[in-house]
């Protein structure tokens, strides 16, 4: 078979609803595509925790405390199923790793904006990992089966993240006024980068001809985002908080919620490095690095060890 | 899946896992780790934060065999021609039960 028929194939394959698996034959181009979104997801998860983990120390209380160290540990696990889905295209996690610390890898640049009062861990469970529930529904639907199964499980376990940081807000938007001050600077902060998360307006973005033909993505950026945003005015509304956004109205006819218009430039200026805390995640991801490394060298030791003693009874 | 050399992040195992007594191990995804201990540790704290599992098998992923997409059809057409070993295929005298 040469490769036109095999493409043809590929795209029956997919257009029946079928799913790719690790093995079997896809087009180069698919499998680059998936190997750099993939990638870039488990990225966004292990860098998302740093964000929250700034918080960990300092939470009001140990039920708060509990919580979100089991939501920063998940994160973790979110990366670990995405680094795994990843390699079963042939790419190493020890290259991705490598691509994410010297920088050349791309994250979800929502993670370079900084947690400045706790209202921000409110936010970003309910803001960040509600857009990321709408877009990972959306991936789970998706044509590469590990992958697929990955986001299946993340699903699962989103719901938990995205409620508890609503419980937050909520908290906070109905105690003191201050309280409540607090919860609104942090819902004006991370609403329009939670909107911009979604990624760039289908009039610009490319690649999504072919990511929609092959079923890497199922629905356009718009669609997903407006998901999000009709599920998310409403529960703003319901806590007694404001979208910034003066042109946000309600459309009777279409049954949806109208945003005003989206500041791109900002979001492709974080994109190329220049957001408040770019710099300072990358560094935190070197030091870890460095300072686990003396852990994965110890653990090698003992295997090897343990392998020779095996040889010698033998 | 990819080469199963030994970097510093240890060899790569697959993970099944049996979400509850009765039921078969299912394949869950995959895990670093220099050893099967190792493997196992990382395997409860990636894949059973929540009590997903009763038993875990871990499973160095280069000891694993498979059949290929290309050679899928002809490994299992034998199968193909063989209507008899389904029960749909005789025919039962009208009446008789439990058959
Ligand atoms: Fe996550
Ligand atoms: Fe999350």
């Amino acid at each position: 078979m040469d490769t036109a028929e095999r493409e043809k194939k590929f795209q029956e394959k997919i257009d029946s609803g079928l799913k790719v698996e690790a093995k079997e034959w896809m087009p180069e181009n698919y499998r680059k595509q998936l190997t750099r979104m993939i990638s870039q997801h488990a990225h966004s998860e292990i860098v998302g925790m740093l964000p929250e983990g700034n918080w960990i120390t300092r939470a009001p209380s140990l039920r708060r405390k509990a919580v979100l160290l089991a939501k920063v540990q998940d994160e973790a696990g979110h990366g670990l199923y995405l680094y795994s889905a990843a390699e079963t295209l042939g790419i190493d996690r020890k290259t991705m790793i490598d691509q994410l610390l010297s920088g050349r890898a791309k994250y979800s640049s929502i993670f370079n904006y900084p947690t400045l009062s706790w209202a921000d861990i409110g936010a970003i469970g309910w803001l960040v990992d509600g857009a990321a529930i709408v877009n990972q529904t959306m991936l789970a639907r998706g044509s590469y089966g590990p992958y697929s199964r990955a986001m299946v499980r993340i699903c699962k376990e989103e719901s938990f993240h995205n409620r508890q940081g609503y419980e937050i807000m909520y908290h906070l938007a109905n105690g003191t006024p201050e309280q409540k001050a607090m919860a609104q600077d942090a819902l004006n902060r991370w609403w329009w980068p939670s909107i911009q998360m979604l990624g760039p307006s289908d009039a610009q973005s490319k690649n999504s001809e072919e990511t929609m033909r092959w079923k890497i993505k199922v629905e356009s950026n718009d669609t997903v985002r407006q998901r999000f945003i009709d599920r998310t005015v409403p529960q703003a509304h319901a806590a007694g908080l404001t979208i910034p956004d003066p042109d946000l109205k309600f459309n009777e006819e279409t049954g949806h919620w109208e945003i005003g218009e989206i500041e791109w430039t900002e979001f492709y200026r974080v994109i190329k490095g220049h957001g408040p805390c770019n710099r300072k995640r990358l560094k935190a991801r070197q030091e870890a690095e460095r300072e686990g490394r003396w852990v994965r060298e110890a653990a090698a030791a003992y295997a090897a060890k343990q392998r020779a003693r095996a040889v010698q009874a033998a | 899946m990819s080469d199963n050399t030994e970097n510093d992040q240890g060899k790569l195992w697959e993970v099944f896992i049996q979400s509850k007594p009765g039921i078969p191990h299912k394949h869950a995804g995959s895990v670093h780790a220099h050893d099967a201990e190792m493997a196992l540790a990382g395997a409860r704290d990636v894949y059973t934060r929540r009590r997903e599992g009763t038993s875990i098998w871990v499973v160095p992923s280069e000891m694993i065999t498979a059949t290929t997409e290309q050679d899928a059809d002809s490994f299992f057409d034998p199968a193909d021609d063989k209507a008899y070993r389904h029960p749909t295929f005789y025919t039962i005298p009208e009446g008789v039960k439990y058959l």
